[in-house]
């Protein structure tokens, strides 16, 4: 059970869920039509329990289909919830529709991984940042205003809002989606792997971009990323999701640095790192605890 | 509107287009005015001109009941034109918006409205039309409808297609996240995107619709008074022993009419590629990554061709950590580049460098790592040892020796030769880099058959001892599978083994384990370095990962923007970097940065 | 394989009994009075009720479908209200005029455009602008007009064929083959363009895959990998193309057969439709029908040959 276990993580609370949470997810469940005729449906989620603090960036790492990235779809109600619960400031929002979930745009925004998919790539910078302030009724002058404000806010020249995507780069472009997703002042922010797709040196500025935001406005991050030590960098605490389930969740420091679960352990150890001698140790390190036992099919290897 | 503008005009530009364009505007217009280009009655005839040629007032002739051909002719152009915009309004009006519904919502609306369509689509539509004369009568405008009928899943298809892939874009999801109404999603990013498809395939489909139309009234079809092009064609049959030439102005007009709207058609998408609003497919930045030279990066409009560089004077070798590199002295047996450059052909003429002057060497059972950010050039670089570089691509100046052979310039037969058994390669995605069509065992077995020439039986026994080497736990199973039945990570050590099939002696190995979990990369890297050992391989290791190089490499060379700036071992490179990128790559790795601190409620405060 | 085409078959089914109905409903709209046009202004009402009777038209229209139905599927489409024949052996007569004219533009098609498909898609150059514009032309000409622009040059200007009429196989096969030449070309020329086009498309698509470079790679010349994999993963697409064109090759055939005064099932369209016999006309559409799912059919099964994941689907 993924809260009991987590239990003893956190800062005290019973079953993992700090009081005055801003987002509360309990035994999540999501699943999706089998393939083929009368194929059973794929459970992706298999009950998921965590929250986010006001304020506070919680970091969800797991590899390829461990269902990281539903847990943000079905926060930003992008996937039908099977079963379980989603609260978001005080409110149940997990079946919520139409009206309702427009207005939760106001709160609950998002940036996407591709930095390349996720800008229309005919409408200029400027319309895509306005899309969210029209969904809440801003009038245009307004809008232009508000969406010169977000370009320094992120960094860009002033005159970006004028140009399409593709003259710029992907970091570039991510700045807009994370201006897109800033531009009504949401209080949670879904980042799905935001620097996966970009280079070391983008990925930094990026990440720091972020977290400059974050102290400043004080919104919350779920952060989504196959990578540690990313996850590390940006996030308060981390749970580690795999198959479905939650197998760790506790402060970044306890989970990055003496993981208990085996799984973590095994993303810990795999992950190198630019240091020659410290990789060395790693690899030892890995190979001594799951490689001797199964070579070939290892614990990431799933035979299809 | 600025954009549509350019498209138009980009149109215009394209001879096709403006000739295509320029020919319709004056067909529809001939039509429309057919009332006053010749005031005479279409139906008017005297058997004393019949058959008669070209006169005063009657410039193309006579038909065989006498009736003046010119005035036959435009008003025919009314009845035919305007049963394929009856045809084309219907077909646009079923079709289209039941499209967009089916794409965008899916569920059991395009489940139904699939079936339908695959139901219309099995009817042929000569077949039904001429059945439903018997029941509708034969009113050509009424055919019409049904054609419209017959042709809407054109429409459906394309625009359910369309929608269905832009439903799936992230910006639309960006879109819902920020609050929009489906009907403003639908009006703001899916139908920018069909537009475009739509008036393509009303060109298309408007010349279908005439020529069937025409061959409806060919067979007789329509009431025998009213002149269509089709009509004038079956009237010139039936005298084409005598007067063949009647068929020369319906077959004319008709001709130039379809064949008007096609060749619109083709430029019109000729004319929108040229702008590249087609869809911006996850595709397109893998390819630019891995093919072709990635458009530059930043904001600035297409950069000047940098050939302007290979004048001058290369900045200098590389400094190296240690006087002992390879690349100070003499050339290493294995694999020594010098002085590569590669240039990549314009789409608008003119060539772009985008590697400039590399300097490398790989000696026996040395691993060194190409490392850069995308667009660096490194995956160019390691195609041109192969010699694999995509089209238009292709190695400027410079010389790469492998096993001591000057391959630049050299005979592509013998090249190849060397692929396989002397240079191999390992790509970077598993998946798209095994055919689909054929199973695992035999895309082993058919190199090691061809290079080494041995038989079909002693291929499989090594393509099996292979998959066995690369670690898998049951080669007999994957040796029978096809590609898409086996996990990403069984796909990259079925790309080792194939690479080792051969008995290389210099492995390039392009990004090997980026498409990979870390577990799985982890397991990949300890067999790349076991196969390595035994092997005594050389390995050129091209990699973005500061991990994977001070995994495996014994040395490194860093590069930027086509040009090595830094070389030495990995320890050096790694621990104290002396360029100022290699640094700046450095400073970004998160590796060592402490975890972030617990969370103190006073940061909710701000809120 | 096996439960593939039992599903496919059934769907077929399915899709023949609700176009069966639904035409027979549509036909039956117009109230024609089948009898009095038989027997003509001057019979007696009596004589008229009789016949109407005997042809089983005084049912309602469900009892006459269903009646329909029921020797339909054993093969027998009754016999023609106009004419009186038995409509099975009158198809069964001319289906050899239209199955020679169909397998023979499939073959055409088939062996053209892989040959122009392959050679423009692997050599580009003239030969690919070539290859666009015979398909540009061949598509944008409207199959009827390239017929009798045929007719004109080669039977009437050269008569190298003649215009009109046809030889059955059996009787003599360069009669045969003299008949169906000019028909054959005219009916292939807008398939071979729509075709070769295609595999064009897709030679390029697949020749840019990630496999086909790391084929390269492996040191195969590049004929091997051209024509093994290359062709077998382009083909499929190209298959899909040549089913449909099958279906407004269907429609190629009514003109085509009329032009050249071909006794098949297309001239047989032409003559029996305008008077709404429904006997003849419930018959053609079964059987054309029934050829776009049997080729349907064959496309699927030869895709899932060439392409296994689809195999699943």
């Amino acid at each position: 059970m993924p809260g009991s276990m987590s239990a003893d993580r956190t800062a005290g609370t019973p079953a993992g869920m700090s009081a005055g949470a801003l987002l509360t997810v309990e035994d999540l469940r999501v699943s999706f039509p089998g393939k083929g005729w009368r194929a059973p449906r794929v459970e992706v989620l298999k009950g998921v329990s965590l929250d986010v603090r006001p304020g506070e960036t919680l970091g969800l790492v797991g590899e390829s289909g461990s269902g990281k990235t539903t847990i943000g779809r079905a926060i930003l109600g992008l996937v039908p919830v099977h079963s379980g619960a989603i609260t978001f400031a005080g409110e149940r929002i997990d079946r919520a529709t139409g009206r309702r979930r427009r207005e939760l745009s106001r709160d609950i925004q998002v940036v996407f991984q591709d930095p390349y998919t996720s800008l229309n790539p005919s409408l200029t910078i400027g319309d895509t940042l306005s899309e969210p302030l029209l969904g809440q009724g801003y009038g245009a002058r307004e809008a232009r205003a508000r969406v010169a404000r977000l370009l320094e806010r992120v960094e860009l020249p002033a005159d970006a809002a004028h140009r399409l995507p593709r003259e710029f780069s992907g970091g570039q472009r991510q700045r807009v989606a994370i201006a897109r997703a800033l531009a009504i002042d949401p209080r949670l922010i879904v980042c799905d792997e935001p620097v996966s797709a970009l280079d070391l040196t983008t990925q930094k500025t990026v990440l720091d971009l972020l977290l400059e935001i974050q102290e400043q406005t004080g919104v919350s991050y779920l952060f989504v990323s196959h990578d540690l030590s990313v996850i590390r960098f940006m996030s308060h605490r981390v749970a580690v999701i795999r198959h479905g389930e939650i197998v760790e969740l506790g402060e970044a420091a306890e989970v990055t640095a003496g993981p208990r679960h085996p799984y973590t352990r095994a993303l810990l150890l795999s992950a190198p790192v630019a240091d020659v001698n410290g990789q060395r140790e790693r690899r030892e390190a890995f190979e001594r605890e799951f490689r001797a036992r199964e070579a070939g099919t290892g614990m990431g290897e799933t035979v299809s | 509107m600025s954009e549509r503008t350019g498209t138009v005009r980009r149109l215009l530009r394209h001879p096709l287009g403006l000739v295509s364009a320029v020919v319709l505007a004056a067909i529809v217009l001939a039509v429309l005015l057919a009332p006053v280009l010749s005031p005479q009655d279409p139906n008017a005839s005297s058997l004393r001109d019949a058959f008669g040629g070209p006169s005063a007032g009657h410039p193309l002739g006579f038909d065989s009941a006498g009736r003046d051909i010119l005035t036959r002719l435009l008003y025919g152009g009314r009845n035919t034109l305007g049963g394929a915009v009856i045809a084309l309004a219907v077909a646009l009006l079923l079709g289209v918006p039941s499209g967009l519904l089916a794409g965008y919502y899916g569920g059991w609306f395009d489940s139904a409205a699939n079936w339908v369509v695959n139901l219309v689509m099995a009817l042929p539509a000569m077949v039904v039309l001429l059945a439903s004369r018997a029941i509708l009568g034969s009113t050509v405008w009424v055919l019409m409808v049904v054609l419209g009928f017959l042709v809407a899943p054109a429409f459906f298809r394309l625009v359910r297609g369309i929608v269905a892939s832009v439903r799936n874009e992230l910006y639309v999801d960006a879109a819902k996240v920020s609050g929009l109404r489906d009907p403003r999603i639908v009006a703001r990013h899916v139908l920018l995107v069909v537009r475009a498809p739509i008036i393509i395939q009303v060109a298309l489909v408007s010349g279908i619709a005439i020529g069937l139309q025409a061959g409806l009234e060919f067979l007789g079809v329509g009431s025998g008074d009213t002149p269509t092009w089709g009509a004038m064609l079956n009237e010139a049959f039936k005298n084409i022993q005598r007067a063949p030439s009647l068929m020369l102005w319906p077959g004319l007009a008709l001709g130039l009419t379809s064949g008007a709207l096609v060749l619109l058609a083709a430029a019109l998408r000729d004319a929108l590629e040229d702008r590249g609003t087609a869809p911006a497919g996850r595709r397109s930045r893998r390819r630019a990554r891995t093919a072709a030279p990635a458009a530059p990066a930043a904001p600035a409009a297409p950069a000047a061709p940098r050939s302007a560089d290979a004048g001058t004077p290369r900045t200098g070798t590389p400094r190296s950590a240690d006087g002992t590199s390879p690349e100070a002295g003499e050339r290493a047996e294995l694999l020594s580049v010098r002085d590569l450059a590669v240039s990549y052909v314009l789409p608008g003429g003119g060539t772009r460098e985008v590697v400039h002057g590399v300097d490398l060497d790989v000696r026996a059972g040395e691993i060194v790592g190409l490392v850069g950010e995308s667009g660096s050039g490194k995956t160019q670089t390691a195609f041109s040892i192969l010699g694999i570089l995509p089209e238009g691509g292709r190695v400027c100046r410079g010389s790469v020796t492998v096993g001591g052979e000057e391959i630049v310039g050299m005979p592509e037969r013998r090249h190849r030769a060397l692929r396989g058994d002397v240079v191999a390669y390992v790509p970077q995605e598993p998946m798209s880099n095994l055919d689909p069509a054929f199973t695992v065992g035999s895309q082993l077995v058919e190199p090691m058959r061809h290079k080494l020439r041995i038989s079909r039986a002693e291929a499989v026994r090594r393509a099996l001892d292979l998959l066995d080497q690369v670690e898998i736990a049951d080669p007999r199973r994957v040796f029978g599978s096809y590609p898409h039945e086996i996990s990403g990570g069984m796909a990259q050590r079925v790309l080792i083994a194939g690479a080792m099939s051969c008995d290389p002696r210099l492995l390039v190995a392009d990004e090997p384990t980026t498409a990979l979990d870390v577990v799985v990369q982890a397991e990949v890297l300890g067999l790349l370095r076991r196969l390595q050992k035994e092997r005594g391989l050389g390995v050129l290791l091209v990699t973005h990962n500061l991990g994977v190089v001070a995994d495996l490499c014994d040395r490194v060379a860093v590069m930027r923007e086509g040009r090595i700036v830094e070389t030495g071992t990995a320890e050096q490179v790694l621990h104290a970097p002396r360029h100022p990128y290699t640094q700046k790559l450095l400073g970004a790795v998160l590796d060592g940065v402490p975890a972030r601190g617990p969370w103190q409620p006073s940061n909710a405060e701000v809120v | 394989m096996l439960s593939f085409i039992a599903r496919r078959t059934a769907a077929g089914a399915v899709l023949l009994f609700v176009i069966s109905l639904l035409s027979y409903l549509l036909l039956s709209i117009p109230d024609v009075d089948v009898g009095r046009q038989l027997l003509g202004q001057g019979a007696s009402q009596d004589l008229v009720d009789a016949r109407n009777a005997a042809l089983g038209l005084d049912r309602p229209v469900l009892a006459q479908y269903l009646d329909w139905l029921a020797h339909a599927v054993r093969g027998d489409f009754g016999t023609s209200w106009f004419s009186g024949e038995n409509v099975t052996r009158a198809i069964a007569n001319r289906l050899p005029v239209t199955l020679s004219l169909m397998v023979g533009v499939t073959l055409v098609t088939a062996v053209l455009s892989f040959l122009l498909g392959v050679w423009a898609g692997v050599r580009r150059g003239a030969i690919d602008r070539f290859v666009q514009v015979f398909a540009v032309v061949g598509y944008a000409l409207p199959g009827f007009l390239v017929t009798l622009v045929i007719v004109l040059v080669f039977a009437v200007h050269l008569r190298w064929f003649p215009a009109i009429g046809y030889v059955g196989l059996t009787e003599s096969f360069t009669g045969w083959l003299s008949t169906v030449t000019l028909p054959v070309a005219a009916l292939s020329i807008g398939s071979v363009a729509g075709v070769s086009q295609q595999v064009r498309g897709s030679v390029i698509d697949v020749m840019r895959q990630d496999y086909v470079r790391t084929l390269r790679a492996r040191g195969l010349p590049p004929w091997r990998i051209v024509f093994r994999h290359v062709l077998r993963n382009a083909s499929a697409p190209a298959l899909a193309v040549l089913g449909m064109q099958f279906v407004s090759m269907l429609g190629g055939a009514v003109l085509v057969e009329q032009i050249f005064g071909l006794p098949g099932i297309g001239s047989m369209t032409v003559n029996y439709t305008t008077r709404g016999d429904i006997p003849v006309i419930m018959a053609l559409v079964m059987f054309s029908v029934i050829g776009v799912i049997v080729i349907n059919l064959i496309v699927d099964i030869l895709i899932g040959w060439l392409n296994p994941k689809a195999r699943i689907a």
